[in-house]
């Protein structure tokens, strides 16, 4: 943990960067976002397994930008969005410095995409263990199941977009759902309304979602939407071998189109 | 407005549908509730919410004088997806209405004073049910005066009534276009509404102002008015925030504490300036 | 009326809930739905989760739901007819089981819908509930429902009180006419009881802040924006707080299914971008700064002038849906220590 602060006292002093993005106290246990903008905050830094918000969100926030340059106190997803929003050309090289704490407390600095490209094939970016088991039992319902489980899920929704705004890549300033001519998605939090809503969201993330789960942990109402996107993920990587968050120059499988692709239908 | 139900529109027979600009439209509407039309009333700087069952509401001043009975006329700009669907509509269609709502221009306290109306684009329907409304009670007021401006030439609404009050001698009417907006025959001025007005430089004495026009024209014009000499009391002006419901409830159109569905949308600048900037 | 303290049993408010069940009442109580606690409709008192400090959700679905009906209406050759909602189908609902704080929450939904035009909608469905409180005996780190004039057993806004004493026993103090009505059918099985302890049995919540202090802050703050967007920092501008919000009440209406369709209303929040935004592109509230002001102040400042009442109760379920952990009493802490 001091590693960290003294890392962020040290930027913040050089003036290398202007904001150092991390973590610190939140209600009760919980860990909640900080921003540093001086040495003399670095102390209100944490870092432990209740880290868990992906941090990457704050850097489309046009408020947090504002600010200046950026550190970023970086969990293996953030690193992944940080790629991810490169390739989708959101976020330019050197921009922003990424801090991966380690285990130990070290603190590994990565200053380009270069570096963060590096770091991420070491670490595990596949499902863990407890997601694709969950995601199996999710694959055993027939089509039947799978859709009454949706139904119910999704008659919950609030459509309180918790799930769009805690999203890193859902960063388009007028979603789908807001266009109106013509009225793509139902405004209200009916059935249709949120059907329709969230197979949108899911859609317009695959290929690219980076498995941080934070939509999942944002929904009020405790809809398992990770799993949506844990599907396509996994759909997305069994047929076109594709794993997003890898690179920051990246082909994206929904938006490539390859003359030996699978389908036929665009020929 | 249905007292009743405050979510229950009136139905309305469009009588007429003119075409101002390639864009702007102005609607007649007439009751198709003979009963309904007699008991309706209004006063002049009221507004109502358009609807077009299946697309929606929206808002927008009514643009007729309340010294012209029998019906109503909005005029609007298509932009969004309910004034597109509404601009599609033809004479014989009916929509909704609700209204009257909000606070009204006080006409009366402005007897025997001067008028200076100062609009831009879009803006001139609100204005238009006040200048009609006084003048078609033109005894009991002084001068009259009105700049009006919009982008081009072709932007300029109400063509028919500007050359009648061109005509008219107890009107003085300045119309302009922003520079490049003109066309070989423009025989107005060309400049924008701020320095066009700062140019005629009407007197301030005995005079009440109003202005409607985009944010931006309006704040230009209030400093060309405090110069002029006019009292932010004597400047009237009236704020168009989004609304749903038209009646205080859905939230969107406060101003800080104020609401412009209820406590506007007619405003003067001396409460604009106690307001906090959030429109 | 004068409160009237009685003490119920169990099973005698199990029967009271098969009684109005079969008076033709709906029960919307606190129900566990998978691993989080919400509203729902039950059958019996056993469906019924006690101990939870709170829903996720509140119970302002009752008479404010997420979508409903305000008109139908019906095209044919150009000729329209409207269809109004019939009031008199509405369910009465006893809501049960909900705490004090979201008993308070009705009269600023009131203070909404029905100032100046009441809306004759809402009206009709606040006409038909019976409100069944039950007194807190926990709370947590996000309740603050005594920094904003309630209490963890506070009676307003309750026809009844229950407070659970333990050893299936409850406190049941009858507020209203209503309240007195709904349990008419167990009279007899109502015993007075003098020695029952209510304040022994209540969550301790300590006051973070006084409305006094925060009234006299809020206006001058309005204009320092370095405040709000310290404030407002990591807020994402999700409706989450708005919609598990017992008084946040605004709206939008959306007409659908065509020209023989139906006109809607459904939840908003002003923490959207795109809330205020006009067709022109401009917009008042740009920043979730303004906006998160905007959410403050409304509570705050504009609700008690205009409407003369609180906009918030301290409930607390703001903070605890917040994805990124807004504290609302933590917020206020700062603006009752502003210096502006």
């Amino acid at each position: 943990m001091e590693d960290l602060r003294n890392k962020a006292r040290e930027l913040l002093a050089a003036k290398a960067v202007q904001v150092v993005v991390g973590y610190g106290r939140g209600t009760g246990a919980s860990r909640r976002a900080v921003f540093i903008q001086s040495a003399a905050e670095a102390g209100e830094l944490l870092f432990d397994n209740a880290c868990r918000q992906n941090l990457a969100v704050y850097l489309m926030k046009p408020e947090v930008r504002k600010l200046g340059k950026m550190a970023l106190v970086a969990i293996p997803a953030t690193l992944r969005t940080i790629l991810q929003l490169a390739s989708e050309n959101q976020i330019q090289d050197l921009e922003l410095l990424a801090l991966v704490p380690d285990a130990s407390g070290a603190v590994t600095q990565l200053a380009t995409f270069a570096a963060i490209e590096a770091h991420v094939v070491l670490q595990d970016n596949d499902l863990s263990a407890a997601e694709k088991g969950e995601l199996q039992k999710y694959e055993i319902m027939g089509m039947e199941q799978r859709r009454q489980f949706w139904e119910e899920h999704f008659s919950r929704c609030l459509k309180c977009y918790a799930c769009r705004a805690a999203c890193p890549l859902c960063y388009c300033s007028r979603c789908t759902v807001e266009c109106n001519q013509p009225q793509w998605i139902p405004v209200p939090a009916h059935d249709l309304g949120n059907l329709e809503w969230n197979i949108m969201r899911a859609m317009h993330l695959a290929g690219r979602c980076i498995n941080c789960g934070d939509c999942s942990r944002a929904c009020p109402v405790g809809i398992p939407l990770h799993l949506l996107n844990q599907k396509l993920i996994s759909e997305v990587y069994t047929h076109f071998n594709s794993r997003s968050g890898m690179a920051a120059k990246a082909d994206h499988a929904m938006s490539t189109f390859k003359p030996n692709d699978a389908e036929d239908f665009i020929r | 407005m249905n007292a009743d139900d405050i979510f229950k529109p009136y139905l309305m027979k469009i009588e007429r549908v003119t075409e101002e600009t390639p864009d702007v439209k102005t609607l007649r509407l007439v009751f198709l509730d003979e009963q309904e039309g007699k008991d309706f009333t209004f006063r002049t700087g009221q507004f109502g919410e358009y609807s077009v069952f299946g697309e929606g509401e929206c808002t927008f001043c009514i643009a007729s004088p309340p010294t012209r009975q029998g019906y109503i006329e909005c005029t609007f700009r298509k932009a969004g997806r309910v004034t597109s669907a509404l601009a599609d509509l033809e004479a014989g269609e009916t929509i909704g209405f609700r209204g009257p709502y909000g606070n009204v221009f006080p006409v009366a306290d402005w007897e025997g004073k001067n008028l200076l109306f100062i609009a831009g684009g879009i803006a001139l329907p609100p204005m238009r049910s006040v200048i009609w409304n006084i003048l078609d009670r033109r005894d009991r007021y002084r001068e009259i005066t009105i700049v009006y401006g919009a982008r081009t030439v072709a932007d300029l609404v109400y063509k028919p009534e500007l050359d009648e009050w061109a005509g008219r001698s107890d009107i003085q009417l300045i119309t302009t276009v922003d520079p490049g907006g003109e066309t070989p025959e423009w025989k107005g001025k060309i400049g924008f509404v701020p320095a066009v007005l700062d140019k005629a430089s009407p007197s301030s004495r005995d005079t009440v102002a109003v202005v409607c026009g985009p944010p931006v024209m309006i704040k230009f014009t209030f400093p060309v008015l405090a110069r002029l000499g006019f009292a932010p009391e004597n400047i009237f002006t009236t704020l168009e925030n989004r609304m749903k419901c038209g009646v205080g409830k859905c939230g969107r159109c406060n101003v800080g504490k104020l609401f412009v569905c209820k406590d506007g949308p007619v405003f003067t600048f001396a409460q604009l300036q106690q307001m906090p900037q959030e429109y | 009326m004068a409160i009237e303290t009685t003490s119920i049993k169990r099973e005698t408010l199990e029967k009271l809930f098969s009684n109005w069940l079969s008076e033709g009442k709906r029960i919307l109580a606190p129900k566990k739905l998978g691993d989080h606690v919400d509203f729902a409709l039950v059958g019996s008192l056993a469906e019924v989760s006690l101990d939870q400090v709170q829903t996720v959700q509140s119970p302002k679905i009752a008479v404010f739901p997420r979508v409903e009906e305000l008109l139908a209406f019906q095209s044919t050759d150009g000729n329209v007819q409207l269809r109004e909602r019939d009031l008199a189908v509405l369910p009465e609902t006893v809501i049960f089981g909900l705490r004090p704080c979201d008993a308070a929450a009705f009269a600023s939904l009131k203070a909404i819908f029905d100032w100046d035009t009441p809306d004759k909608l809402f009206s009709a469905r606040l006409e038909k509930i019976t409100v069944v409180g039950l007194s807190c005996s926990r709370a947590d780190e996000y309740c603050f429902c005594t920094s904003v004039g309630g209490g963890p057993g506070a009676a307003a806004g309750s026809d009844i009180l229950l407070t659970d004493m333990g050893r299936e026993d409850f406190l049941l103090e009858i507020i209203s006419e209503k309240g007195r009505q709904a349990v008419r059918s167990v009279s007899a099985g109502l015993q007075p009881d003098a020695a029952m302890d209510k304040e022994s049995r209540l969550a301790r919540v300590t006051p973070a802040f006084t409305v006094e202090k925060i009234s006299s802050v809020l206006a001058a703050l309005f204009d320092d924006a370095s405040f709000w967007e310290k404030q407002s920092l990591r807020c994402l501008g999700c409706g989450a707080c708005a919609y598990v919000c017992p008084t946040c009440a605004c709206f939008d209406i959306q007409d659908e299914g065509g020209a023989s369709g139906k006109r809607l209303r459904c939840w908003d929040s002003c923490g959207f971008g795109l809330f205020t935004l006009h067709t022109s592109g401009h917009n008042p509230r740009p920043l979730q700064s303004q906006r998160w002001r905007q959410r403050l102040m409304h509570k705050f400042s504009y609700m008690p002038e205009r409407q003369s009442v609180l906009g918030c109760v301290g409930c607390g379920r703001c903070s605890r849906a917040c994805p990124v952990d807004m504290n609302m009493v933590e917020h206020m802490r700062a603006v009752a220590e502003a210096k502006p």
